[in-house]
């Protein structure tokens, strides 16, 4: 292995997930003559939002030596539970205090049976997403909830100043959780539970509080993505989200944040979003099917792994 | 509690504490069969004792061979995934040259090239076991879904169909295919050295490699395995239904993570056995079987899985505790 880390060593310098973004683009730019245009670019940036929206918590988590794959499976049931709520109240307000609420739900209860009950947390993750999809299922008897107030589409068909709505959203997440990781104790915390976990527990640090954090942050920004999604459809389905919340990973792999050390970089996972919405814009108008999309999506995490794998042994 | 303790420190010899936990699952087992014999009147008719049969014998086939990576402490989600393409592949292989013999041979060289595929992820690129299987089983859902562009190959040779729903001195061929593949594990396991290398391995990697153990070789070993035997299993759906189509792993995953983990084996590693995962997969059978019975919605099928799932693991972390 130690020719093979000569080669990656100075390559490990320059941010992978740029070179594969930037690559990406050219190729997509060459092939296909609808690629490069405003109208694409902006429908590619605001395609992306509700992927970042599930990709920044999953950093921290990640970050935690953890993992959320009920993510994609909450998002689904918080769209359901916002629908059903808009439709029979009327009130958007309410409706989007109900996703949070399913979010925090189950956040809180991802947080509590990996932080007190000690279940791995991939397999914690399992049985909700098997209890969130089978709650969708059991809710919506697997059709569609639709009639959804116009004032919810606007969200997502909106813009300010010529920049659309979802964006000026995603940015503001964005912000927020780059203060949260970088400006506050919190954010301190995310990092030592992923590199250090011995040190919080000597420094008198509550490892369980911190951990039940992570994933309720996961489970409300999931509730946030909800309301974009449902806007998006202008309506919910039972297997609307399904399979979310493997992009959201695959876009964390691809950012750089590590799977064993807890190293995370936030601005990697947007680019990672970047990258994975750029692919799947690329294959798009490449008329390739969605099915061979998902499995370019899987090879790409794979690879991605790998180079990580390369980057630890040095 | 002291067979708890025992059972901790040292699973291998700590028989009593081993035959305890089997008598709880036995129990559990009369027990349901007990209540749901209460419950319905079809439960216990010679028609529905041999569905559930049948249908234990598949999810064990499945959980059989995942039974081995959790030995090792890992874990292999791409069961399912590589149940749909096998089976898919297999199919057609079978319609286009009409011989069930090359047939069942795609689909098991299909399996197991898969699981190969996982072996050297998790061992040559040292990628966590859960990650990279829950990479390969979205890249081949991708491929399956790809390969079959939403189209159903059935009508397969009434030779090959007998493997799924044939009988033999009335009992469904299946379950003569279940009390092999459970010979051959148990076996395997617990009375060859290469199966008390893999409990070595779940137990304590660095000892194992330590006292000679060859890790790599045993891990690629096992994840093989289960893959070869997710390519069995897609064969038995395939001559069970008569037809392929790109859904047909899509929920099989979860039960059989439940049955292996109901069975008593410990995601930690290093302890539980085949046997004890023909009873996961028997008691599961029995509430999915039951659920149908009593005509709950099938949407509630993946919910109580999940649930299943999350006790399961946590009476298993509480036990270690204990023993800690």
């Amino acid at each position: 292995m130690s020719t093979l880390s000569l080669v990656t060593a100075p390559l490990a310098r320059v941010p992978g997930v740029a070179i594969a973004l930037i690559a990406l683009c050219a190729v997509f730019a060459v092939t296909s003559p609808g690629f490069a245009t405003p109208a694409n670019i902006t429908n590619i940036l605001t395609q992306s939002t509700i992927l970042l929206l599930l990709a920044l918590p999953m950093t921290l988590i990640i970050m935690t030596e953890g993992l959320d794959l009920s993510i994609g499976a909450v998002l689904t049931f918080a769209s359901i539970v916002l629908a059903i709520t808009a439709v029979t109240t009327g009130s958007p307000t309410l409706a989007f205090l109900a996703a949070l609420a399913v979010g925090l739900f189950f956040g809180l209860a991802n947080g509590v049976l990996i932080a007190v009950f000690d279940i791995p947390p991939f397999i914690t993750t399992l049985g909700t997403l098997g209890i969130a999809q089978g709650l969708s299922l059991v809710v919506t008897d697997g059709q569609s909830v639709v009639g959804i107030p116009r004032s919810i589409e606007a969200i997502y068909s909106g813009a300010v100043v010529g920049i659309p709505l979802p964006v000026i959203l995603a940015a503001l997440a964005y912000a927020l959780t780059h203060t949260l990781l970088y400006h506050t104790h919190f954010g301190t915390y995310v990092f030592a539970l992923g590199g250090n976990r011995e040190a919080l527990k000597v420094a008198g640090i509550s490892v369980r509080g911190m951990l039940i954090r992570a994933y309720i942050f996961g489970g409300l920004m999931a509730g946030f993505a909800a309301l974009l999604m449902t806007a998006r459809l202008n309506s919910a389905h039972p297997t609307a989200g399904i399979g979310m919340e493997f992009d959201a990973i695959a876009a964390v792999a691809v950012g750089g944040t590590s799977f064993e050390r807890g190293n995370g970089w936030l601005l990697g996972t947007l680019l990672g979003v970047m990258t994975v919405g750029v692919l799947r814009n690329g294959l798009n108008l490449l008329a390739v099917p969605s099915s061979a999309q998902v499995a370019c999506i899987g090879a790409l995490v794979i690879i991605a792994l790998f180079i990580d794998g390369l980057r630890g042994e040095q | 509690m002291s067979t708890a303790t025992s059972k901790a420190a040292a699973p291998r010899f700590a028989l009593s504490g081993d035959v305890m936990q089997t008598l709880y699952r036995v129990l559990a087992v009369v027990l349901l069969c007990l209540m749901l014999t209460a419950l319905s009147d079809v439960f216990l008719t010679a028609n529905n004792i041999l569905n559930v049969l049948r249908q234990t014998a598949l999810l064990f086939l499945l959980a059989s061979g995942l039974t081995l990576v959790i030995l090792t402490a890992g874990l292999d989600l791409s069961i399912g995934a590589n149940v749909a393409l096998s089976g898919c592949l297999a199919a057609s292989v079978m319609t286009l040259t009409g011989s069930p013999l090359l047939g069942v041979a795609t689909g098991i060289a299909c399996g197991t090239v898969i699981g190969l595929a996982n072996g050297v992820l998790v061992t040559t690129l040292r990628i966590p076991s859960f990650i990279a299987s829950y990479g390969m089983m979205w890249m081949l859902t991708g491929i399956t879904y790809y390969y079959m562009a939403g189209e159903t190959i059935h009508g397969f040779p009434p030779g090959f169909r007998q493997l799924g729903s044939g009988h033999l001195l009335s009992i469904p061929m299946p379950v003569y295919v279940m009390v092999l593949f459970l010979a051959i594990g148990a076996l395997f396991a617990q009375r060859t050295i290469w199966g008390q290398q893999i409990y070595a391995i779940g137990a304590n990697p660095v000892a194992a490699r330590l006292s000679g153990v060859p890790v790599e070789r045993r891990l690629v070993l096992v994840y093989t395995m289960s893959g070869a035997m997710a390519g069995l299993a897609s064969l038995i759906i395939l001559a069970r239904i008569n037809s392929a189509q790109g859904d047909i792993g899509e929920e099989l995953t979860l039960p059989a993570i439940a049955a292996v983990l109901v069975g008593g084996a410990s995601l930690f590693g290093g302890s539980g056995t085949v046997a004890g995962t023909l009873i996961g997969a028997l008691l599961l059978t029995l509430v999915l079987n039951g659920m149908n019975l009593l005509q709950i919605n099938s949407s509630w099928q993946p919910l109580a899985t999940g649930i299943i799932i999350l006790l399961a693991v946590w009476i298993d972390t509480r036990t270690r505790r204990v023993g800690e």
